[in-house]
């Protein structure tokens, strides 16, 4: 029996449910739709803001920016792609900067749920991943080439190709996409129902008629703000994850051998 | 017959739990590896560093799974 830990008006356990705030206007006009839009406007506004009139010596703002900028050309673009990754590089710090800013939604009052958290979002990012490293496989070698490339391993004999296209076919058209946009979904799900268990939680303890559960409420309320940091450590991570195994599968794309 | 002991909830979080020993111990491996490269070769740490990422993240993506499909399968 979990009645004895019961307040009111609190949702408890978290379920599925408290991923569905309700409508702000109509079904079209949810809080996740506004909060891309804000997304997309902080990101034009500040990048626009700082590269508008840039400086030998940087500004703190076009600092920032750069900053931003040589992370993902250097650390990703350069290190999964080799020199072809630094014509992507400005493709990849919006991406980075964008699946960020709502992974960080995750952690702002006010907001606190991020869009990610729906699969719809990381859905739409990892079609457009997909799409782009087939489309620049396709151009590069050829479509005959390049599924010739990706499905058949040089150097193994001919009666492994029956056990090992299948498997090539799976990892490269179906594992790939599905794991980009279910890793990120998860990420903030799991991120979401953690914060969702410990604070709604230390409520429920609050709401206790015994004293001892009363005190531990705190232990609860301790948690829920180390987990708050530990969500923005996965935000960016997670972002980080994102945007490298996508250099590192258009790489695998233009790649010439296998 | 009398129930002595009962408990209530979803069978999903026992499957939660059995999807997550697999990844958590490649998730060890990866980090174990990661920290004993760059213990014997310092200078290979920011190199690697891109891998371990890559690693974690492929190998964390089961645990990831099981979590969503204990949710989704009900």
């Amino acid at each position: 029996m979990s009645g004895q830990l019961v307040a009111a008006g609190l949702p408890w356990p978290p379920s599925v449910e408290d991923f569905y705030p309700p409508d702000v206007a109509g079904p079209w006009v949810t809080k996740f739709t506004l909060m891309i839009w804000l997304a997309v406007g902080l990101l034009i506004i500040f990048f626009m803001a700082t590269y508008r009139n840039p400086k030998l010596v940087p500004s703190k703002g076009q600092w920032m920016a750069e900053s931003v900028y040589g992370l993902v050309r250097d650390n990703i673009a350069r290190e999964q792609m080799g020199k072809d990754g630094i014509r992507f590089a400005p493709y990849f710090t919006v991406l980075f900067c964008f699946i960020v800013v709502t992974n960080l939604f995750g952690v702002v009052p006010g907001l606190q749920i991020s869009p990610n958290s729906h699969i719809a979002f990381p859905i739409v990012l990892a079609l457009v991943s997909y799409v782009m490293y087939l489309y620049i496989g396709a151009r590069k070698h050829g479509l005959a080439r390049y599924l010739k490339q990706s499905l058949i391993l040089p150097g193994v004999p001919w009666p492994m190709h029956f056990l090992l296209i299948p498997i090539e076919f799976l990892q490269t058209f179906v594992v790939r996409p599905v794991t980009l946009a279910v890793r990120l979904f998860a990420n903030m799900f799991a991120g979401h129902l953690i914060l969702l268990v410990f604070t709604v939680g230390g409520f429920v303890m609050l709401a206790s008629d015994n004293l001892f559960v009363q005190i531990s409420s705190l232990a609860a309320f301790l948690m829920a703000i180390v987990m708050a940091f530990f969500e923005v450590l996965v935000a960016l991570l997670q972002a980080y994850v994102f945007v490298t195994l996508t250099a590192n599968y258009i790489g695998s794309s233009l790649a010439d051998e296998h | 017959m009398t129930d002595l002991a009962a408990i209530s909830g979803s069978v999903n979080t026992i499957g939660y739990g059995l999807a997550a020993i697999g990844p958590g111990i490649g998730v060890a491996l990866v980090f174990a590896a990661y920290i004993q490269a760059s213990a014997r070769q310092p200078e290979s740490a920011g190199y690697n560093r891109t891998w371990l990422v890559l690693g974690f993240a492929l190998v964390e993506a089961l645990a990831l799974f099981g979590l969503v499909l204990a949710f989704a399968v009900s």
